[in-house]
């Protein structure tokens, strides 16, 4: 299903395409430069610029792992297929080092490198666009500034004929709204510079802003709850389930630290959000916080639990496997969030997020990164995985059942790899 | 009733189905090799290989094991016919309180039917779950380095991929 | 039925399942026990002085077995395989003819704790000493039997032979009780050890095989007949007390035999242990506490630590050469910090209890079986003659961790539950946040460098809790301070000098003209500390060494080449050196980003020396440091086991890697928060070094120095140093965590 409407995806651009091709297609190259010295910047603006390379946490998606920061390699799985993350270590001939700011500026304000190719938008340029002048000249002296790696990115794995990148242009007429983010002035300075933050540099709605088919966003459904690399993005805005309501303090708490007691710890794609974050002043954050709660809209009251039919053997599986830290009374009663029935997670309308927990683990979200809760890929089965995660829907959560669990659990078995050794034996299950 | 096939042998075991494995083993089955040292799945002392798998047997219950095979360090081998990974450990001397070992000669043990001559870093990422607080790190890679090429020599397999016990 | 399956006559039968060796192989005092010490004649160890049986130590029965009894315990130092092979030595039999037996109030000689590194310079010099005594009266024995000259006879495979072939058994020689009563004297002649033939040889652990193939090797594989499984439900923080129960809750529940409550203290025992832990859970839900925000501010802790009431001792006031001080050139001053750290068994504390015919029997991991049968007596109001304590290994301990506290729960609770063995396993939390920890502290160093780039004039400060709170009385029982009559802890009192507690290694081993040092001790922490492995030391040589790296670099000086000019004793610089030539420290050619660092520290000023060099690995982008490989040099007097002295030396390595970099107790005012290991992370698998290599030197002749808590100190400085070197800031607070290495190194 997914393939096809691809292809009709691919159908429509490649028509658009055409059309925008001779308006937009070429872009000129910028001239090369020598790299600049260090002493070229002032200080104050290399720090800006780290504390922005923070917010958009650059490094996640421009470092392989196990790789220097920033040298890229970073596998991005899209729906289209892999974009690799690019060098943007001032390396002369792997990286940006012959990036001029002008180039620099207008990749993040209209993704063409210096070469005059289009980028992928993969890289969130539909976000980058709103960065201001001034904070993509402190981002330039901040990334001219690094260690310089050469090391080439692999070339990234799209099928035909999305490595013709002419093609973009047509998507960029289609979906790129070009242009530095604008103050609202009915609101007050704090809630623009959270929008400034989080609509431009942070791109939020990268992955809480539901697609197209052309992997657009669908702007009119801003934050409606999205996806990234196998997990839901929840939604930011009054289609939330969250049990509890969402509300500044929590999404605060949230960003901060990973962690709101009553909501849900930061996991999978969000995890290296928030330990990008914690370099991050709090007023930042706060601000942030504070532009995301405004749209997440009225409290609405979360429908009750339904009862759970007696005999149910995922409640057996529960109470040997889950209970000790979720059940109050456990060791990690004091820390969250274990209490299940104020979980977004399990309010929300895909399974994803849940078996994705369940089947890899959670780490901490914070710098150290420790395993909280250990992954049950080689525990349980694809049957025991669907009953318990549907056990945990109704137990815990109003919201009408989940559908596709079986599909769910078996298609992130394979996309993670998650089964180890015996992989056969588990993933078929009984 | 449910029944447990714990290295070959079946066993009948009549306990709440929701007890971890863990607890099953040490005190009905009166086994040692498994450990308490968390009960949350953090620190691998308890680890036993079902299906061939290291899993946290802490953490599982037993209503999920119904028909699958678990092994623990006892079925690896016995002070007098130790198998590979226990002998390296021995010759290694890769304990000190040793309370951690078990659980990292299961994951060694899961690591080298999967990949027979790991690279070191397969060997640390294989060993990332379990935790050993002497410090005796070291000598753990140096046993499994060692395990890896017994299980290559044709005499040294204690136990066959399938799981199946050799005795 | 699978496994072996431990019955309590095994146990009691002491031997096989009692393995060991010392968690911190301590001093063996070779052939010159220190003289007059105490009163204790010259020529003679105090131990044996103390109890001078020699049947108090060894027994040899008359079907030739022999026993050798210690009053230390194994805690996964290898202590057990160490004092056989001193005992094999000069009785001359093989190691593993001999059963040892271990602390055990009922049946070896009160040794006190297994603690300090002293296991080997105490207990292992006794018996050397006792085992000579005993093989110089079966040669005078055989020599009246076979009417032969002593010295024309030899010992060996426990016989002793004489020139014509004739041979008698050690059993055969004793069997008439020749034995009974005899003392042990002082002068004993001991064994060349040129003539060594068990001494210095890497013998394997006699534990490992049972640990490795899943024989019982613990306290937790205990099961005796007829035992039950017993839970804490601990207050949720210091102080904590109940307002309200409802433990009917959990009688109810399945396999509950009941519920102990005793004031603020409450458990649950049950017939199965997975039953125990849920009523446990229940049980944790049915009670209502009121706490109390008796913590401090941990963004403040370092600062409020010097504001706590503390008694001021100056531990070192010298002045060689006052007028030297105005020659500095240079003058430096630094503080450095160090929070809470945990012990982190990775098996948490664990102990059996039997209370029967009036009688207490204690099976425990614990350091001191003799004074924590005080305490425990104590705390039920027994009789000591009453109680009984039996060292049964555990997991590695490092020191003073709760071990004492599981036993006095077991105590509490079997009191409880007369004629049924109760087993206590504490849960990870009751460890993380009950466990006493090793303390914070807070030092402050000042030196000055003359323009021939010799140190003048040092002074350092520290403040640090108590490092010791051992049992003695039952108000070093944690749970008994949560009982209706509760226990309080005695007022701590500093260890002092030359040991020292907080201000162990305080005073520097460098030869330098002045100094002066001052310990603020500070008797009241609010948080629970005692004795972690290494104490004051590992901080103050982190200190030492990060300022002795400080002073080089104002002398522009190499670090090697700096501590050599200020180091006179030759086997401290003998260390020095080595380490710093295995480790190819001159030549090394690190890549961009890694750094070099060293450290050096005489444990104590009078146990082992040891070395290290480290490199280190920084990413600047995110500080991110990892050792990525140590080489250290060690001496540790007469080497009885070396491999025994690698295997700790490396493990303290690690384990203080783990420590410098990464380890630190989280709180808020009223509670502990770092309460498992994802909270309290500690070194794994992905982060450990490439390579650790010790070197050791070994002293035959020398006595025995403690080796077991050596590398603790010099490795920290080490690892500071090295990444003071690879990214050009230096850090003075402990853990030196990525993200204070990214705020020093800024953008
Ligand atoms: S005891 Fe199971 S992982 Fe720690
Ligand atoms: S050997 Fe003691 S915890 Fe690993």
């Amino acid at each position: 299903m997914r393939t096809t409407r691809i292809l009709g995806g691919l159908l429509l651009l490649a028509v658009v395409g055409a059309g925008g091709f001779a308006a937009l297609a070429w872009r000129s190259e910028l001239d090369p430069i020598k790299p600049p010295e260090r002493s070229a910047f002032p200080p104050e603006r290399i720090a800006q610029g780290a504390k922005l390379a923070s917010l958009g946490y650059c490094a996640q998606c421009h470092t392989a792992a196990g790789g220097k920061p920033f040298a890229g390699g970073y596998p991005l799985k899209t729906p289209f297929g892999t974009i690799y993350g690019t060098n943007i270590t001032p390396d002369p001939e792997t990286g940006i080092g012959t990036w001029s700011e002008e180039a620099f500026a207008r990749s993040m304000g209209e993704g063409v490198d210096r070469e005059g190719h289009h980028l992928y938008p993969g890289f969130p340029y539909d976000h980058f666009t709103r960065i201001s002048a001034d904070d993509n000249r402190a981002l330039y002296a901040y990334l001219m500034t690094r260690e310089p790696v050469r090391a080439e990115a692999p070339a990234n794995e799209l099928p035909w004929p999305l490595q013709f990148r002419p093609l973009l242009a047509g998507w960029k007429l289609l979906f790129l709204d070009q242009g530095a983010f604008k103050d609202d002035p009915a609101r007050s300075a704090e809630w623009n510079r959270g929008a400034y933050l989080a609509e431009g540099v942070a791109h939020c709605g990268a992955c809480h802003t539901p697609r197209n088919l052309l992997g657009a966003r669908e702007t009119d459904r801003k934050f409606a709850g999205g996806e990234s690399e196998g997990w839901h993005a929840p939604a930011l805005n009054e289609a939330s389930t969250a049990p509890v309501p969402w509300d500044q303090d929590s999404l605060y708490a949230y960003l901060r630290k990973g962690v709101s007691e009553d909501h849900a710890l930061a996991a999978g794609p969000m995890a290296p959000v928030i330990r990008n974050l914690s370099s991050v002043p709090d007023e930042d954050i706060r601000a942030m916080a504070t532009y995301i709660a405004d749209g997440m809209g009225e409290r609405r009251p979360a429908p009750p639990a339904g009862a759970v039919p007696a005999g149910n053997g995922a409640a057996t599986v529960y109470a040997g496997a889950c209970a000790t830290c979720h059940e109050p009374g456990g060791p990690l009663q004091f820390a969250a969030p274990v209490d299940l029935a104020k979980a977004t997670s399990i309010a929300q309308p895909d399974p994803r997020n849940v078996i994705q927990a369940i089947m890899g683990g959670v780490m901490t979200p914070d710098a150290a990164a420790a395993p909280l809760m250990p992954g049950f890929a080689h525990i349980l089965t694809d049957k025991q995985f669907a009953e318990l995660t549907a056990y945990l829907r109704t137990r815990f959560s109003g919201q009408p059942a989940w559908t596709d669990i079986e599909g769910h659990v078996a298609r992130i078995r394979s996309e993670t790899g998650s089964a180890g050794g015996s992989s056969t034996r588990i993933a078929k299950g009984e | 009733m449910i029944t447990l096939s714990v290295n070959g042998r079946d066993h009948q075991v009549d306990a709440d189905p929701a007890t971890p494995l863990l607890y099953v083993l040490r005190d009905d089955l009166e086994m040692n090799a498994a450990k308490f040292g968390c009960g949350l799945g953090q620190c691998g002392s308890c680890m036993v290989l079902v299906d061939g798998a290291p899993v946290v047997s802490c953490v599982t219950p037993i209503v999920v094991l119904e028909g699958r095979a678990i092994r623990t360090v006892e079925g690896l081998g016995t002070v007098d016919d130790p198998g590979p990974v226990q002998r390296a450990f021995m010759e290694e001397q890769a304990a000190q309180c040793g309370y951690c070992i078990p659980g990292f000669m299961i994951s060694a043990q899961a690591l080298l039917e999967r990949t027979p001559s790991p690279s070191d870093a397969e060997i640390r990422d294989a060993l990332k779950p379990n935790l050993c607080r002497c410090g005796t790190h070291m000598r753990i890679m140096k046993a499994v380095r060692r395990a890896a090429g017994f299980m290559q020599t044709a005499d040294a397999g204690a136990t066959t991929s399938n799981g199946e016990d050799r005795r | 039925m699978n496994g072996p399956v431990l019955s309590r006559r095994g146990f009691l039968g002491g031997g096989a399942l009692v393995v060991g060796f010392t968690l911190f192989p301590g001093r063996l005092l070779a052939q010159a026990p220190q003289e007059g010490d105490g009163g204790t004649p010259p020529g003679m160890p105090k131990a044996l002085n103390s109890n001078p049986l020699l049947e108090s130590w060894i027994r040899i029965d008359a079907d030739g077995g022999i026993t050798v009894f210690t009053g230390k315990a194994e805690l996964g130092q290898g202590i057990r395989t160490a004092l056989l092979q001193v005992a094999a030595e000069e009785l001359a039999v093989d190691p593993m003819a001999i059963t040892l037996v271990t602390a055990d109030t009922g049946r070896t000689p009160n040794e006190s704790y297994t603690a300090g590194s002293q296991s080997m310079q105490e207990s292992g010099t006794a018996i050397l000493h006792a085992s000579a005594r005993v093989a110089a009266i079966l040669r005078d024995l055989a020599a009246k039997s076979f009417g032969v000259p002593a010295d024309n006879l030899k010992l060996a495979q426990g016989a002793v032979a004489a020139p014509d072939g004739r041979s008698l058994g050690y059993g055969e020689l004793v069997a008439g009780g020749e034995l009974e009563g005899v003392r042990a004297q002082a002068g004993t002649v001991l064994k060349d050890p040129a003539s060594y033939s068990v001494i210095g040889r890497d013998l394997p652990r006699v534990d490992i095989p049972a640990k490795v193939t899943g024989g019982a090797a613990y306290v937790q594989d205990m099961r005796l007949s007829n035992m039950v499984h017993a839970r804490v439900v601990r207050p949720p923080s210091y102080g904590a007390g109940i307002r309200e129960v409802d433990t009917a809750v959990a009688e109810r529940m399945p396999g509950v035999v009941g519920t102990f409550r005793d004031g603020n203290y409450l458990a649950v025992v049950a017939e199965r242990e997975w039953q125990a832990i849920n009523a446990m859970r229940v049980l944790a839900q049915a009670v209502k506490w009121d706490e109390h925000e008796t913590l401090p501010d941990q963004g403040t802790l370092f600062r409020d630590i010097q504001t706590l009431q503390s008694d001021e001792r100056v531990i070192q006031d010298r002045r060689d050469d006052p007028a030297a001080v105005g020659g500095a050139v240079h003058r430096l001053d630094a503080e450095f910090h160090r929070g809470f750290q945990i012990h982190g068994s990775i098996g948490p504390s664990c102990a059996i209890g039997l209370f029967r015919d009036g009688a207490m029997t204690v099976w425990s991991h614990g350091q001191g079986m003799f004074p924590l049968r005080s305490a425990i007596a104590e705390m039920l109001r027994m009789d000591e003659a009453q109680v009984h304590c039996i060292h049964t290994e555990g997991s590695g301990c490092y020191g003073h961790n709760g071990a004492d506290d599981a036993g006095a729960d077991a105590a509490l609770i079997a009191r409880a539950f007369p004629g049924r063995p109760v087993r206590v396993q504490w849960m990870r939390e009751d460890e993380h946040c009950w466990e006493p920890f090793g303390s914070a502290m807070v030092s402050k160093a000042r030196g000055g460098v003359d323009a021939q780039g010799r140190i003048v004039d040092y002074q350092y400060e520290v403040w640090s809790a108590p490092h010791s709170t051992r049992p003695g009385g039952a108000g070093a029982l944690m749970p008994a301070w949560h009982l209706a009559e509760p226990f309080k802890p005695d007022p701590p009192k500093p260890i002092p000098q030359p040991a020292g507690g907080g201000d162990r290694n305080a005073i520097p081993l460098y030869a330098i003209p002045n100094v002066r040092i001052v310990h603020r001790y500070i008797p009241d922490m609010p948080v629970r500390t005692s004795a972690l492995r290494g104490l004051g030391a590992f901080m103050n040589v982190f200190a030492l060494e990060s300022f002795m790296d400080e002073m080089a670099a104002a002398a522009d000086t190499d670090p090697v080449d700096f501590r050599l000019r200020h180091l006179e004793d030759p086997r401290a610089r003998d260390v020095v050196t080595m380490a710093a030539e295995k480790f190819g420290w001159s030549s090394a050619r690190l890549p961009a980003g890694h750094g070099k660092g060293f450290g050096f520290g005489r444990y104590k000023n009078y146990a082992a020396y040891c070395a290290v060099a480290v490199e280190v690995a920084v990413e600047r982008e995110t500080g991110a440091a990892r050792l990525v490989r140590a080489v250290a040099a060690i001496d540790s007097g007469q080497a009885v086991n070396p491999d025994g002295i690698r295997n700790q030396t490396e493990g303290g390595i690690v384990q203080s890697s783990s420590w410098t970099l990464m380890e630190q107790v989280t709180f808020d005012r009223t509670r502990i928060t770092s309460r498992d290991w994802s909270a309290y992370p500690i070194l794994r698998f992905d982060h450990i070094p490439d390579s650790v290599e010790v070197h050791v030197i070994d002293r035959p002749g020398k006595p025995y120095l403690g080796t077991g808590e050596a590398a603790q100190g010099p490795t920290a400085g080490a690892i500071a140093n090295a990444i003071a070197d690879a990214a050009g800031v230096r850090l003075h607070e402990l853990p030196l965590t990525r993200r204070r290495i990214k705020a020093a190194v800024g953008v």
